[in-house]
């Protein structure tokens, strides 16, 4: 099987404190891997370590193999590129992640320009417009030519967070990062977004790094999940298995709270 | 008599549209009722219109009988000491600049309660499952669960009839919001409890009565069991429907 | 991003010198300010030495062209600087605090109209207002002068405490406090000030800086504390006419004037640092 992203003994620290340490994952192409973690787990900075955007005062070691590039130690040069055509990531809150003052259609519009200038595509305004179509049309975004002219202030939460998510695969990625994308979303929404990102993995090939903090939520989107606390992974395995017969007691744990109010909305609390 | 009672309410910001239309309901006393949203449902207003903070244009808003005035100072005083909240953010609920002490006893000094308030504010942490050797510390020194303990202290320290809770769990960890759920269902054994939230598994887990607003109206209300187990309204039942579960064990 | 790392207080040590540094230049002029009250190597406006004396072990830095020790007056000087410095801060952080957190309270018709008249009055230079405040007086004093800078400065402060406050009252912990039953005096004492205290005291201190600038400033034209009082400024002013031949007199009480204001713009940025780092972690 294809392997598009690989991390082996991940270290990442600043002078006094090691926030992560001893990670290995692999994901595969078409693989959708979710990240499970509380705060302070260091889940979100395992997936800046891979986009290369850490801090600076962080430092990371081990290896980081993303599309058959090393990404730790890389010059910003490489990075640039690596962000640009192999990964692109969906934050929480696509309200800070939009420009509050340009129309929507232009801010899909230049990931787009960029992607066709580099693949020696044309790129006149007539192409653009098409491509912005066809992403609008992947996310699922309803009624296209308005929404193009719209501002971020002036459509739902969940419809920013499908243009975000619109300019991810705008430059095509093989690795789509979603850092607790639905987190900020009221739960209807957030049931669409999980729709939306299972089947995009399944219409373009792309593979999918999940992270979030609800682990229902992870059951629903990946395949494959990793449990992490503290810096450390924890658990790893089949969805299915981690969140139904979880090995390690502190899994165990989260795995029995979100059941305590599953049970409770069949009305057996 | 129901401990509140809401009638008829309608509320709106400034001249805005309206938030809230035509908002009736009850809870008794004792009760536990749990006022389920999404944004823009004007949950979190109607909990600024119970609380006092804003009066409602249309309707009004019964208090053991009597109907809550916010702009009369003696009644407030009175509708204070019997009625406290919890707020989401750990945070900013608390002043970074004070002790513990002085946040835990800050209702028992502006209201005037008599007493011996460090040692009502130390009985206050021990129900909450903190030390007493807290009471010198900063905010800063706590974790979000620690926080929000020391806000339900603040909470009940002067022992208040009804306690409001807004989204009082759904800024904390899955772990550390089981245990404050826990806390929660032990102190309401004793008061009367609103709790909003978005979250309808909270709500199923410590609320027996449940209100569930969309657009700002009610669209349904009544025994929560009930509720869920068969839900009238549309808008109820895509919100469960839309709910992730857990994935269950293969049966084998 | 949950990863909550703190990565301002790994900068500290740097920061630490900046503190220091700072405390030096202030604490230098502070205590000559102190020591002039009891003592001065010389009488201020006695003519103890020749003219244009150079500096000697007789006159540590030197005579003015009247003949009076330059070293006796700078000492005097530094009292004025921190008297006036001190006092136009107070008087500025009085008015401005009380307009600034009832700006902040106001309603939204009043708040508008406050704000906008501070944007008007900050548009004016401080030193214009000053003044035309010491134009209203009879004469020239060092507490005319030290009233004009003040309420040349309360705009700016009145300007700052409404943002600071208006950023506090939408915290949590101020419905909380209404919740509890404290009423809005106890709120502003109690909830408000302590939490812009912080932030507010280290713009207080800049303003510090440019209150003793503008001291000289008016001294230089004639409009600060009359002689004997010895300002900076007026030294500065006097003398203007032997800079080339006794150049001592002017670089003196301009290096003086330069330390003082960077000392306590570095001392108010090392405090705003530690501050901030300390709030970080909350």
């Amino acid at each position: 099987m294809d392997e598009i992203l690989r991390v082996r003994d991940l270290r990442l620290a600043t002078v006094d404190k090691v926030l992560v340490e001893g990670l290995s994952f692999t994901l595969s192409r078409g693989e959708r891997f979710g990240l499970i973690g509380e705060s302070g787990s260091g889940k979100s900075l395992t997936s800046l370590a891979i986009t290369g955007l850490l801090p600076d005062a962080i430092r990371a070691s081990g290896q980081i193999t993303l599309a058959g590039e090393e990404v730790v130690g890389a010059p910003e040069r490489r990075l640039v590129g690596l962000r640009g055509n192999a990964v692109a990531t969906v934050f929480q809150e696509p309200l800070t992640a939009l420009d509050p003052l340009m129309p929507l259609g232009r801010q899909i519009a230049q990931p787009v320009r960029r992607r066709l200038l580099r693949q020696g595509l044309p790129a006149t305004r007539p192409d653009i417009t098409r491509e912005v179509h066809t992403l609008m049309d992947q996310v699922r975004l309803p009624d296209p030519d308005r929404l193009m002219r719209a501002y971020p202030h002036q459509v739902s939460g969940g419809q920013r967070q499908r243009v975000a998510i619109a300019m991810a695969l705008a430059c095509q990625p093989k690795l789509l990062i979603a850092d607790e994308p639905t987190t900020a979303l009221d739960v209807t929404t957030q049931a669409e977004i999980v729709t939306l990102l299972r089947s995009l993995v399944t219409d373009l090939g792309i593979s999918l790094l999940f992270i979030s903090h609800d682990l229902a939520v992870v059951g629903q989107v990946a395949e494959r999940v990793m449990v992490m606390r503290d810096g450390h992974m924890i658990e790893a395995g089949p969805a299915d298995t981690v969140l139904t017969r979880p090995r390690d007691s502190y899994t165990q744990s989260l795995v029995a709270a979100a059941a305590r109010f599953d049970a409770a909305l069949e009305g057996d609390a | 008599m129901s401990l509140i009672s809401v009638e008829n309410v309608g509320f709106a910001y400034g001249t805005g549209r309206a938030v809230l239309e035509d908002i009736s309901f009850q809870v008794p006393r004792g009760a536990n009722v749990g006022l389920v949203g999404e944004s823009g449902s004007g949950k979190s207003t109607l909990l600024r219109l119970l609380l006092g903070l804003e009066t409602p244009q249309k309707g009004r808003i019964l208090f053991d009988g009597a109907p809550l005035a916010a702009r009369d100072k003696r009644f407030m005083r009175g509708y204070r000491t019997r009625v406290q909240a919890v707020f989401q953010d750990p945070y900013s609920s608390l002043n970074p600049a004070h002790r513990i002490q002085r946040i835990v006893t800050e209702p028992l000094r502006s209201l005037k309660v008599a007493g011996d308030h460090h040692k009502m504010a130390q009985a206050a942490l021990e129900a909450v499952g903190l030390g007493p050797d807290i009471l010198q510390r900063y905010p800063r020194q706590f974790s979000g669960g620690q926080r929000q303990r020391i806000a339900i202290a603040r909470a009940i320290v002067a022992r208040p009839e009804l306690v409001l809770a807004d989204e009082a769990v759904s800024a904390l960890d899955l772990s550390t919001r089981v245990r404050v759920v826990d806390l929660f269902q032990s102190i309401s054994q004793q008061m009367t409890m609103i709790f909003v939230s978005h979250d309808m598994g909270v709500v199923a887990a410590l609320c027996d009565h449940m209100v569930v607003l969309d657009r700002g109206r009610i669209v349904e209300a009544g025994e929560t069991r009930a509720i869920l187990r068969n839900p009238q309204h549309a808008y109820t039942q895509s919100l469960l429907a839309s709910i992730p579960r857990m994935p269950v064990p293969a049966q084998i | 991003m949950d990863d909550g790392v703190n990565i301002a207080a790994r900068v500290g040590s740097r920061k630490n010198i900046t503190l220091w540094l700072g405390a030096v230049l202030v604490g230098v002029p502070l205590l000559a300010g102190l020591v002039s009250f009891v003592w001065t190597p010389y009488a201020l406006s006695d003519m103890v030495g020749g003219r244009l004396e150079t500096p000697g072990w007789a006159h540590w830095a030197g005579t003015d062209r009247l003949g009076r020790d330059i070293l006796t007056q700078l000492m005097v000087g530094a009292r004025v600087a921190l008297v006036v410095g001190c006092g136009a801060v107070a008087i500025g952080a009085a008015i401005g605090v009380m307009c600034g957190i009832l700006a902040a309270f106001a309603t939204r018709f009043a708040d508008d109209a406050l704000a906008a008249f501070f944007d008007i009055l900050i548009a004016f230079p401080t030193l214009l207002i000053a003044m035309l405040v010491v134009a209203t007086r009879q004469e020239a004093s060092l507490g005319t002068a030290i009233l004009a800078l003040g309420i040349g400065l309360a705009p700016i402060v009145g300007r700052i405490t409404r943002i600071l406050t208006k950023q506090v009252l939408g915290q949590d912990y101020i419905v909380a406090a209404r919740v509890c039953g404290t009423s809005w005096p106890a709120i502003v004492l109690w909830h408000i000030v302590p939490n812009i205290l912080p932030f507010l005291g280290v713009n207080l201190a800049l303003q510090f800086g440019l209150a003793v600038m503008a001291e000289a400033s008016l001294s230089y034209l004639g409009l600060g504390a009359p002689p004997p009082n010895a300002s900076w400024g007026q030294m500065l002013q006097e003398a203007q006419g032997t800079v080339y031949s006794a150049p001592w007199g002017a670089v003196l009480p301009g290096l003086a004037l330069f330390a003082l204001v960077i000392g306590v713009n570095l001392l108010a940025d090392g405090l705003r640092d530690r501050v901030s780092s300390q709030r970080g972690e909350a």
